[in-house]
Parts: structure tokens; sequence; C-alpha cells
């Protein structure tokens, strides 16, 4: 059977973290792995919900050792959590904190520190066809899709972005904003620092100062790992920013004038990425120098018609994006929006049709519709609305019920409640029509 | 400028602090609607992450001082409008 190591690092005693209390090194996290693993219940689905960046890596790879498949779906409503037992009614869950479990069979995260690192003499390798992860998407019926990803896909995941970022023979302290169990946050916090051999911060800074202090604490040459969002706040609270040098933003567009402005404030070059839950991570830009992507090593994209598919590499088979996108030479491409209906806020994904199965399903609601109007706020966000039909409900009534079905960023803000709505004779709702009743009813509102 | 904040003080800027809420975010309520101990989060306002992230931005700005969440205070700080203004009162330079 064919393995794969489960680390590149070239030495146990290289640093494999930084967590407050100090560095790390591969040989405590390798013994403190082991020593989970003896501690994990027998159920092969391991939903890892830990906070802490260096706690869920213990997770994913004391995982890897007993052979477990690490659950992680996009959001974690009870909503997600009940359908996820429904598929995999062995799933336990691993947290650190009070996160609010259900009845899932669950294990708090364990005292280690009284693990002998010494014992540990090399690294394990994991069977490449292993199933390791599995990412989700959420399906137009409600469902959350699952998408598995091999050992195999993950190791050349992380060593095609290692390599793309230069960061081989250097490898940086990364720092990351963005949750670890997310697809880019995956990606480039977490199998970026286990195949690239680069070390991590542990934790997850939010707030400008944070995310300065943070930088401070760790050694040169440093990563930043993060979103347009908390990019343009850091950038917009005028304190002073320590010296980073690679900037690397995924989850929603990047407008040009943010990009300038951080690589002329950060003197460091920032670099884009560009993938799906579905494909992984598939290509990379630097936006000040040009809006063309170029594909990861070995990924390769054909077009029929209007829709793009991409193979090769870590990518699973051929997998049809849902953008919009203009093949260059060279392994380059442009890209020209999403196909309709999937809506990206704030870098967390849903389509129009799931939002409105949830909200349909609410008792006393009639019928509803979810609408994104257009974009007019480049670097804010834009918020989506609901209309509905539910004359038996109020506001509030209607947003606890959604609360508990839907993740709190995709909420209707405002919601509508109509008498009926615009459907045409075939039931669609056009989208000239839901345009038409927004601007009325922002019109009523006074706005 | 951690020294004791009397609830009048208090009280006297909550109408401020919900303004700013209001405004930062194009809420879809009055100022004078939002409870000052109803949660912000969840049931009450509803707010997120980012919404958390644009308060912050405007109340640095407006007040002068930046905040943490490196401790258990980032949950308690944001719970209500009336913690909220309470943590603006204790920590504002300006």
């Amino acid at each position: 059977m064919n393995k794969m190591p489960l680390l590149g690092h070239s030495s146990l005693d290289d640093i494999f973290a930084w967590r407050p209390s100090g560095p790390v090194k591969v040989r405590q996290f390798l013994a403190e792995a082991r020593a989970l693993a003896k501690l994990m219940p027998a159920g092969q689905s391991l939903l890892n919900v830990c906070q802490d960046r260096y706690r869920f890596a213990l997770g994913f790879v004391a995982g890897l050792l007993t052979g477990k498949t690490s659950l992680q779906p996009s959001s974690q409503s009870a909503e997600t959590l009940r359908n996820i037992r429904q598929q995999s009614p062995d799933v336990w869950c691993l947290c650190d904190d009070e996160f609010d479990s259900l009845d899932l069979l669950r294990l708090d995260f364990p005292d280690l520190s009284d693990v002998d690192a010494n014992a540990v003499q090399a690294v394990p390798e994991i069977a490449a066809d292993h199933v390791a992860a599995c990412l989700f998407t959420s399906g137009s019926t409600g469902t959350p899709m699952p998408h598995f990803k091999r050992w195999d896909q993950l190791v050349m995941s992380g060593q095609a972005e290692a390599e793309r970022l230069g960061l081989t023979d250097r490898p940086h302290v990364i720092v990351g904003t963005v949750p670890v169990q997310h697809a880019f946050g995956f990606e480039s916090t977490f199998l970026l620092a286990l195949h690239g051999a680069a070390p991590f911060w542990s934790g997850k800074p939010f707030y400008p100062q944070d995310i300065v202090a943070t930088l401070n604490a760790v050694p040169q040459p440093r990563l930043l790992v993060t979103t347009p969002y908390h990019l343009g706040a850091l950038l917009a609270a005028e304190i002073e920013l320590p010296k980073v040098d690679l900037l690397l933003s995924a989850t929603a567009p990047l407008s040009i004038d943010l990009a300038t402005r951080a690589e002329s404030r950060f003197q460091a070059p920032l670099i884009e990425i560009f993938g799906s839950t579905e494909t992984g991570q598939i290509a990379t830009r630097q936006p000040t120098t040009g809006a063309a992507w170029h594909l990861l090593p070995g990924v390769r994209l054909t077009q029929e018609d209007a829709y793009t598919t991409a193979s090769g590499a870590h990518v699973e088979g051929e997998i049809t994006l849902s953008d919009v996108l203009e093949l260059l030479p060279d392994n380059h491409f442009l890209l020209h929006g999403r196909h309709a209906d999937l809506v990206n806020i704030a870098g967390k994904r849903t389509s129009i049709a799931y939002l409105n199965h949830q909200i349909t399903a609410i008792p006393g609601v009639i019928d509803a519709a979810f609408f994104l109007p257009d974009d007019n706020s480049p670097e804010g966000i834009t918020r989506l609305c609901a209309f509905v039909v539910a004359p038996g409900l109020n506001s509030r009534e209607l947003l606890t019920a959604l609360r508990d079905r839907i993740e709190p960023l995709f909420l209707p803000r405002p919601l509508f409640f109509v008498a009926k709505l615009p459907r045409n004779s075939t039931g669609k709702l056009p989208r000239n029509e839901l345009q038409a009743l927004y601007a009325e009813k922002l019109e009523h509102a006074g706005r | 400028m951690s020294e004791e904040i009397t609830p009048e003080a208090v009280e006297a800027l909550l109408p401020e602090i919900a303004e700013l809420i209001v405004s930062a975010l194009n809420l879809d309520v009055t100022p004078g609607e939002i409870e000052a101990d109803a949660p912000l989060f969840g049931d009450g306002l509803g707010l997120d992450s980012i919404d958390v992230l644009e308060i912050a931005l405007v109340i640095s700005k407006r007040y002068g001082f930046q905040l943490r969440s490196d401790n258990e205070d980032n949950l308690r700080i944001f719970s209500s409008l009336r913690a909220l203004t309470t943590y603006v009162a204790s920590q504002r330079t300006k």
C-alpha cells in the first residue's frame, strides 16, 4: 500500500507551531497526537470543532493515526449537526470550548502535557488512499453535500501551495485570521503548515490590535493568511503595522484598491487564492500585477458551453466550477463572476435555493424567497434580504426559527412581509421582479 | 481611564452607542428600539462577527482605543448594549 509522510518537516526538532506559551517542536506535537489518539472514541467520523489551531491539528493528526475521517461542515448550526449525524451516525465531537454539541458523543480536549516527546523517533506515514477529510457544501435541498478528500490529495495541495508561494526554501510563520475547519483556512493555515514545513500560530486573532500583537509575537519571516474583510479593518485601524513578508487572501473578492493599499502599507506582496470546496485551491494571482489567475501545477481546465471543468493534481476526477471563466494561454484564466444562485457573504458560501428551502420549511411560512440586492458597496458587505408570506408570524418569531436553520450571516437584513410573491405563470421568480419589489420596499421604508 | 464608572455615566452614553451601532451596520431599527439589556447576538439584534469587527472599528476611531479579544471579555463586552457601553466608558481616551 502506498504511504505518504504525515508532515514535511526535515527534523523532529523543527518548530511545528507557536502557542502563547512558546514554540512547540515536531516531536512534542507527534507525542501529544499519539497520546490523544489513545483517548479517542471508536467512531470513524470525527467532528473537530476545536477553536485553537494547534488543538485542531492534534485532533486531525490523531484521527489520521487511528484511521478516522475529519468532518468539516461549513456551518455548525444545530440543523447541520442533525444532518451530519443522519449521514454519519458514528460521528463524535472533539471540543476545546463550550461548543453546543447537542446530544452527540463528545471528547473535551484532555491535558496532554506529560507526554514523553523523546520517545518519538520517526514521522508516521499515512496510507495515500485514506479518506482523511470531508468538507461540505450546502446542497440545494438542505442536506449538506459531502466532498471527500484522500490523504494524497491533501499532501499534494499543501506541497503545491508551499511551492507556489515560495515557502519551500524559507518557511514562514503562518498567522491566520480564518477558521481552520473551512476550506481556505484548512488549506492555507494547516495543510500549508504541515507540508510546507511552516510553523503556525495556534490562535485566530480577530481585531486589528490582536492581529498586530500576534504578528509581533512570532519570528520573521511571517505570512498573514486573511480575508479582504479582516484586511480592510486592519488597514482602517490606523495602528502601526509589524513587518509581514507575504499576505494571502481568499474567500471573497478583493478590490484592487485594497490590494494596492495593503501592499504599500506592509511593503509585501499580496497573493490571492482561488478555489472551491469541491476542487480545493486551484489558482493564485497577485492582483496588483494583473487580473489573470495562474493555475497550480498539474491542474487542468476544459470548457464546454458556459461551464468550466477542473481536473488533475489534487482535484478529484472532473469537477464543474460554479464560476464563469475565460481561459488564457499558459495555464492562466480570467474570472467573470459566478453562475446564478450562489451567494458568498463575507467568505461564507451558500445558495439561494438552500436558503429558500430552509425558510419555506418553517411552519407558518406559505411562500418565501431570499434575494441578494446588487452590490453597491465594494468594501462593505451586501446583505441578503428575504420576502416572506406568513400571515400568522411576526418578524421576531420568524427570525428565531430561521436562526436555528441557517448561519447568522445569511439571516435576511431586512426581512419583508408581503401578501404574495411576484411569481410568473410558471411559478418562477424573475430576478427583475424581485429587484423591483426590493426597490419599492426600500422606498416605503423611506431610504 | 479605568477608574469606577458610574451607572449614570453609562446611562448617559447609551443613546450614543446605540446610534453608532445602527448607523455603522445600517440596521433596520431605530437606536431607541435597541433594548439596553437584550443580547446583541442571537435572539436580540442577531449580530455576527463581521458586525462586531465593523462596530469595533467605529468605536476605536470615535473613542480612541483598540478592542482586544485575547480574553474571555470579548463575548461579555458584546453581550448587550449596556455591557458594550460600560466597556467603552471604562476604556475611552477621548
